[in-house]
């Protein structure tokens, strides 16, 4: 309104401002009442995505018996806190802290070797001039139209041949290559943005192109990194396929193959079952409430500006 | 004059020699996991194999007749075609809904987007076995329905060949819409408001600023999210693994579900590579043709300051 009544003459600056006036308090009624509906619609979405996360968590808290009894009475009667008890400190802790150390050990050196060998790459694509660097950069966005699903025979061929069968590292390796695509499309242009004063500055200084990437860098490209190694934990973490081809043992399987396993190994105990799988999804959780901006920042920045 | 250009020519091997030492770990990596399996996957794919005898029976192009004749690919891809429909159909529209509805200021608002956004970080192996509980005869959603009344409409949600991926698009939705949600969000937040202002005092109305003005402009955005959607349905397995197995008789097999189930349950490493081969080849498809066809506009400006 402040621009419309500046620009124009201040007689027909004011009859819009009427008659936009009028409109806008009718438009202000059918706004509150678009406003009602729409908050009792994200309301029913609200309640859509917390039940099965309480009805689960509720869940663990019961025991059978009451879980079949009356599905639909949802708070436990009486409390029973065995079934947690059991799987965080009780007869099923080593299997659950086995299996989250494991998940834990393939995310590290996953997401690890993720964040160096892409900013690595990046820093090539972003700093450097020579003939074949958009060929070479085509060839990793090439990597996001596919998933892991479509080359998991041949890896699993593959891994078996080069002895990683059963091994955690059979996991991080190819993880963090299919990793190596989105971060190093979401680093490039970050690593670019960066003046080029200040490589002109470093190299006077004495700065080795390792050196600026090291010191000047990576330092500067802090959120980026933060971006690309969320994302890659919550594709590490989640990851299933790979882990199930690749892991032969239950000592070595990882959180999401361990859930599985348990579910169908007490396929008949549903209190345990749910007790174990909630206490399975509080690391991702936890790590959602420290990592929220990041990961929404990545996604966003990723996808949005293309 | 010769030492100048002695040092530029020393310049010049010391920048090829960083550029191959900073790229070469990524790219041996990436070459290694990523492109040579799925170069093996074709090479595997015209041989009779179980993976484990040495690859002799060379038999040609048979594994691909067989797939596309009875061996269950077309019935496989339907079903992953279905669940690409109902995404566009459905979901995308309703993740786009809720991110509208989000871009308005109200108390609360951050509780809402938090939550929507909640179930991508849960792992899809863990959020089907949660619904695998929550749907099974009698429990709690059948429950649910006969205690308000609506017994009626209790199903088998994941017993019955003729819903059971209906249940699975729910599900995945249930996962996925928050993340098309909030990338739209973002589209909309990077749409001046005085745009759809300036359209209001020109007379329109708020569905027509919203139709010709908004809409337009988050277009980009929603190309992406159709794309990511379109790519994620293509590749379901994870989810459908955990809770049907692919069943029941095969009526939620997705493509890569028919894929894994003829490497490591027939052992017919073979013909399960042509599975591979074929999920790649129409994956590709799709991408090429989307990128050629639609994201074209939104990525001619933006590929090219990327790529310099």
């Amino acid at each position: 309104m402040a621009t419309s009544t500046s620009t124009s003459a201040p007689g027909t600056g004011a009859d819009i401002g009427a008659a936009t006036g009028a409109r806008s308090r009718a438009a202000a009624r059918r706004i509150s009442v678009i406003g009602v509906t729409s908050f009792v619609v994200m309301l029913v979405v609200a309640t859509a995505i917390l039940v099965p996360i309480g009805y689960s968590i509720l869940g663990g808290f019961k025991t059978n018996g009451q879980l079949v009894a009356n599905p639909v009475h949802v708070i436990p009667d009486p409390w029973v806190f065995d079934n947690y008890r059991e799987v965080l400190v009780g007869s099923f802790a080593p299997t659950f802290w086995r299996e989250f150390l494991n998940s834990l050990i393939v995310a590290v050196v996953a997401v690890g070797l993720t964040v160096l060998f892409a900013s690595l790459a990046a820093f090539v694509f972003a700093r450097f001039a020579f003939r074949g660097r958009e060929a070479l950069f085509t060839l990793f966005v090439f990597g996001l139209l596919f998933p892991s699903a479509v080359a998991i025979l041949p890896l699993f061929i593959l891994v078996k041949q080069v002895g990683l069968s059963g091994n955690l590292l059979g996991v991080a390796l190819p993880q963090a290559a299919f990793a190596l695509p989105l971060s190093i499309v979401i680093l490039r242009p970050f690593f670019r943005a960066i003046p080029a004063e200040l490589e002109d500055a470093a190299r006077i200084d004495g700065c080795s192109s390792f050196g600026f990437f090291w010191r000047v860098l990576l330092p500067l490209a802090r959120p980026a990194l933060a971006t690309v190694s969320v994302l890659a934990v919550v594709g590490t973490w989640n990851a299933f396929l790979l882990p199930l081809v690749v892991l032969n043992g239950a000592d070595q399987w990882t959180l999401p193959l361990g859930v599985m396993n348990f579910s169908t190994q007490y396929s008949s105990d549903h209190a345990k079952v749910l007790a174990f799988t909630v206490v399975s999804l509080i690391p991702a959780i936890a790590f959602y409430a420290v990592a929220e901006r990041q990961l929404v920042g990545g996604l966003t920045s990723g996808a949005v500006k293309g | 004059m010769t030492a100048l250009s002695r040092a530029r020519t020393g310049n010049r091997r010391s920048k090829t020699l960083a550029i191959a030492l900073f790229l070469a770990p990524a790219l041996a990596l990436y070459v290694v996991f990523v492109l040579f399996p799925i170069a093996q996957a074709a090479h595997f794919s015209l041989y009779k194999w179980n993976g484990l005898t040495p690859l002799t029976e060379f038999i040609g192009l048979k594994n691909y007749q067989v797939a596309l004749g009875s061996g269950g690919f077309v019935n496989a891809f339907g079903n992953n075609l279905l669940i690409v429909v109902l995404s566009l159909a459905i979901q995308i529209p309703f993740s786009l809904a809720l991110a509208v509805m989000l871009n308005r200021r109200f108390p609360g608002r951050w509780v809402f987007r938090l939550l929507f956004f909640l179930p991508y970080v849960l792992s899809e192996a863990v959020t089907g076995i949660v619904f695998r509980l929550l749907l099974q005869p009698g429990a709690f959603v059948d429950s649910a329905l006969t205690s308000v009344g609506l017994g009626s409409l209790v199903q088998d949600w994941l017993g019955d060949p003729a819903i059971v991926m209906l249940t699975l698009f729910v599900i995945v939705s249930w996962k996925y819409f928050g993340f098309h949600m909030i990338l739209m969000l973002a589209g909309l937040q990077g749409i001046p408001k005085e745009l759809e202002e300036a359209a209001l005092i020109d007379g329109a109305d708020r569905r027509g600023a919203f139709r010709y003005v908004t809409l337009p402009l988050l277009g980009p955005t929603i190309r992406v999210s159709v794309f990511l959607s379109v790519i994620g349905a293509l590749q379901l397995f994870d989810m459908v693994w955990v809770t049907t197995n692919g069943g029941p008789l095969n009526a939620s097999t997705t493509m890569a579900i028919a894929m894994f189930k003829a490497g490591f349950k027939s052992q017919a490493m073979g013909y399960g590579s042509a599975l591979a081969v074929l999920l790649f080849l129409v994956s590709l498809v799709v991408a090429l043709a989307y990128q050629r066809f639609v994201l074209r506009r939104d990525t001619d400006g933006a590929l090219t300051t990327f790529g310099g």
